[in-house]
């Protein structure tokens, strides 16, 4: 293993690495340290290496655009003749209330990324940065915002094409979209949660479809609620994404409602209040 | 520089941390000076991992107290962030990205804009033999690259404090040659390293102080020397012909070395550790061996090695070095 060298070819000791004192050396002194990266750069640190990871492994973009999809045709020609006569008819009050199903239940997806990241040795490193420490999160959220957005755009274009015609126009359906992600952004930090306090990747599903099913399913998602009995009439009015179904729909529709705005916007930022410092807690004990 | 050789770089006072009932660090106490390489040696599930956890920041102590350049891990974790890195048991990298991107990714959380980053990167890439390699995703990585890629993603800021957690374990003899190799550049660069090993030539050849850790307790502390000296230099390795000797064999060897013959699995082998302080392991063993010849004892292989960690365990602490892996899966 002594590397004397009376007569070496340079191809074939070349792939034999040797530390050199003198590269090694001059690596560690030439070290600048600059100052400490604020909470927004560190965030968007981590948020590009989600996109670096979308890139490596593209196949999670299939959850965003295939299932979103496969939900809208499903439930447009399901319930449309039935529930509004014809289908065209009920891809208006559908498609908005979809798109926010969909991509809700696209969110628990960030749970199972920080269960399986935690799993591995490179968060221990990112814990030992001096960072702001909600940063890594942060980041991984962001990322997955980029991966509803496409769920948006995948739904939004699809429904387009079976004709769907919002009568708030461009902006209108720009606004909805922006509240959905939004909410959505905030809505991901109850999964952070569970994905820090959740043992396996399977756990933190089956908790995610108790909780996701019944928020999503029982809403003015499909139907009016005027016809449901009153005690899920109760649910129904304070379930946070039936709130955002109605918000979403008034701006795409061209007639903003404030007060479920408000009411969504509220919901929202308690959500990521208590959620995110529960998170937050879970992250610093691990 | 001068200074810095009575400073320690890390001080642990009574440090505990439990896991349900198992102390898993039962009141170590450690004090390892600024600029040397020290060693933590035991095996699985003896509470190095979870020590080292404690002093990086990673896990908070149930009691005691421990400080990195006097600042406390729990009260002051931030400024101890700014000094430490950590290179753990398993790759402290992001597999899916490639190696440049994980120095880059690095180089950016540490406050470089992106440029600077990648120049830092590409640098560090070089200096480890990976420029190759650069664009490849780290999971297609060799052992050895994945080691030197780790240990490059811990000095993208040379750190003052670096934690090698087992740097070695499951390395081929070479890239454990260049692991050692990198240690001791890095530490006569000024940097204090803390390397954990199951190995005890790994800890005699790098560590200028070691701490043999078992039970989450440190069960002997000092120079690789001093410990070794404390166990016997080395062990003399007997293979009998014939098993029916064995107790006769026992016999003499604890007449002629007097630190403790043990007998092994195979009923055809003893190892006896001999004490090289007075006159020479070799020349010790050497009378040992004649005594049996003399005694009538057919030996048919014989060799004489340094302590194993097997046996510096079963010197200080009359039990073999079990394994109890599941202790250090709760961490």
């Amino acid at each position: 293993m002594t590397t004397q060298s009376t007569t070496t070819t340079p191809t074939t000791t070349s792939s034999v690495y040797t530390p050199a004192a003198s590269a090694l050396s001059a690596v560690l002194s030439a070290d600048e340290q600059p100052s400490r990266p604020s909470a927004l750069a560190a965030s968007i640190a981590f948020g590009w290496r989600a996109m670096l990871k979308i890139k490596h492994v593209p196949d999670q973009l299939f959850d965003v655009t295939a299932f979103p999809i496969m939900m809208t045709l499903m439930f447009t020609y399901l319930f449309g003749g039935a529930l509004a006569g014809n289908t065209t008819d009920y891809l208006q009050y559908l498609l908005p209330g979809i798109m926010v199903m969909s991509v809700v239940m696209i969110t628990m997806y960030t749970g199972v990324g920080v269960n399986t990241d935690i799993e591995k040795g490179v968060f221990d490193r990112f814990r030992t940065l001096p960072i702001w420490r909600p940063a890594a999160l942060v980041g991984a959220i962001l990322g997955d915002v980029f991966r509803y957005t496409i769920a948006s755009t995948t739904i939004l274009l699809l429904g387009l094409a079976l004709g769907f015609r919002p009568g708030g126009g461009v902006l209108g359906v720009l606004a909805g979209v922006g509240l959905l992600v939004a909410f959505s952004f905030a809505f991901s930090w109850i999964w952070t949660m569970f994905g820090l306090l959740l043992r396996s990747e399977k756990s933190v599903m089956g908790v995610s479809m108790m909780v996701l099913f019944p928020m999503t399913f029982l809403s003015n998602v499909f139907v009016q609620p005027v016809t449901m009995p009153g005690w899920l009439q109760g649910f129904v009015a304070v379930n946070p994404v039936a709130h955002l179904v109605a918000a979403v729909r008034g701006l795409m529709y061209g007639e903003p409602d404030g007060y479920e705005i408000g009411w969504t916007l509220i919901s929202g930022g308690a959500i990521l209040l208590v959620f995110g410092a529960l998170t937050m807690r879970l992250y610093n004990r691990k | 520089m001068s200074d810095r050789a009575n400073t320690l770089a890390i001080e642990t006072k009574g440090l505990v941390k439990t896991f349900g009932k198992t102390r898993a660090v039962d009141g170590v106490d450690l004090a390892v000076p600024a600029g040397t390489v020290y060693g933590v040696l035991g095996p699985n599930g003896a509470g190095k991992t979870t020590a080292v956890r404690v002093l990086a920041t990673l896990t908070r102590p149930d009691g005691g107290e421990a400080r990195v350049f006097g600042h406390d891990v729990v009260r002051e974790a931030d400024t101890v962030r700014s000094k430490v890195s950590l290179t753990g048991q398993y790759a402290s990298v992001d597999e899916d990205l490639t190696g440049l991107e994980n120095l880059i990714l690095l180089g950016r959380l540490i406050g470089h804009r992106k440029a600077a980053a990648k120049r830092r990167a590409e640098q560090l890439l070089d200096a480890f033999g990976l420029t190759e390699a650069a664009g490849r995703q780290v999971k297609k990585y060799s052992g050895g690259m994945r080691r030197r890629v780790d240990i490059a993603a811990s000095i993208i800021r040379t750190p003052e404090v670096l934690f090698l957690d087992e740097p070695t374990t499951g390395l081929d003899p070479r890239s454990r040659n260049q692991v050692w190799d990198i240690v001791r550049i890095i530490v006569a660069q000024g940097t204090t390293v803390l390397l954990t090993t199951q190995y005890l030539d790994e800890a005699d050849n790098l560590a200028g102080r070691i701490a043999v850790i078992d039970h989450g307790k440190v069960i002997a502390e000092g120079t690789p020397g001093e410990l070794k000296a404390s166990v016997g230099s080395g062990s003399v390795h007997v293979r009998l012909r014939d098993a029916g000797q064995r107790g006769e064999a026992e016999r003499v060897l604890s007449a002629n070395l007097s630190l403790g013959v043990n007998l092994e699995a195979d009923p055809v082998a003893l190892t006896a550790r001999v004490d090289g302080n007075g006159g020479g392991a070799a020349e010790q063993a050497s009378l040992a061996l004649a005594a049996l010849a003399r005694s009538g004892i057919t030996v048919d292989e014989f060799s004489l090695g340094q302590p194993s960690l097997d046996e510096v365990f079963l010197a200080l602490t009359d039990h073999p070095a079990t394994d109890d892996a599941e202790k250090e899966a709760v961490a």
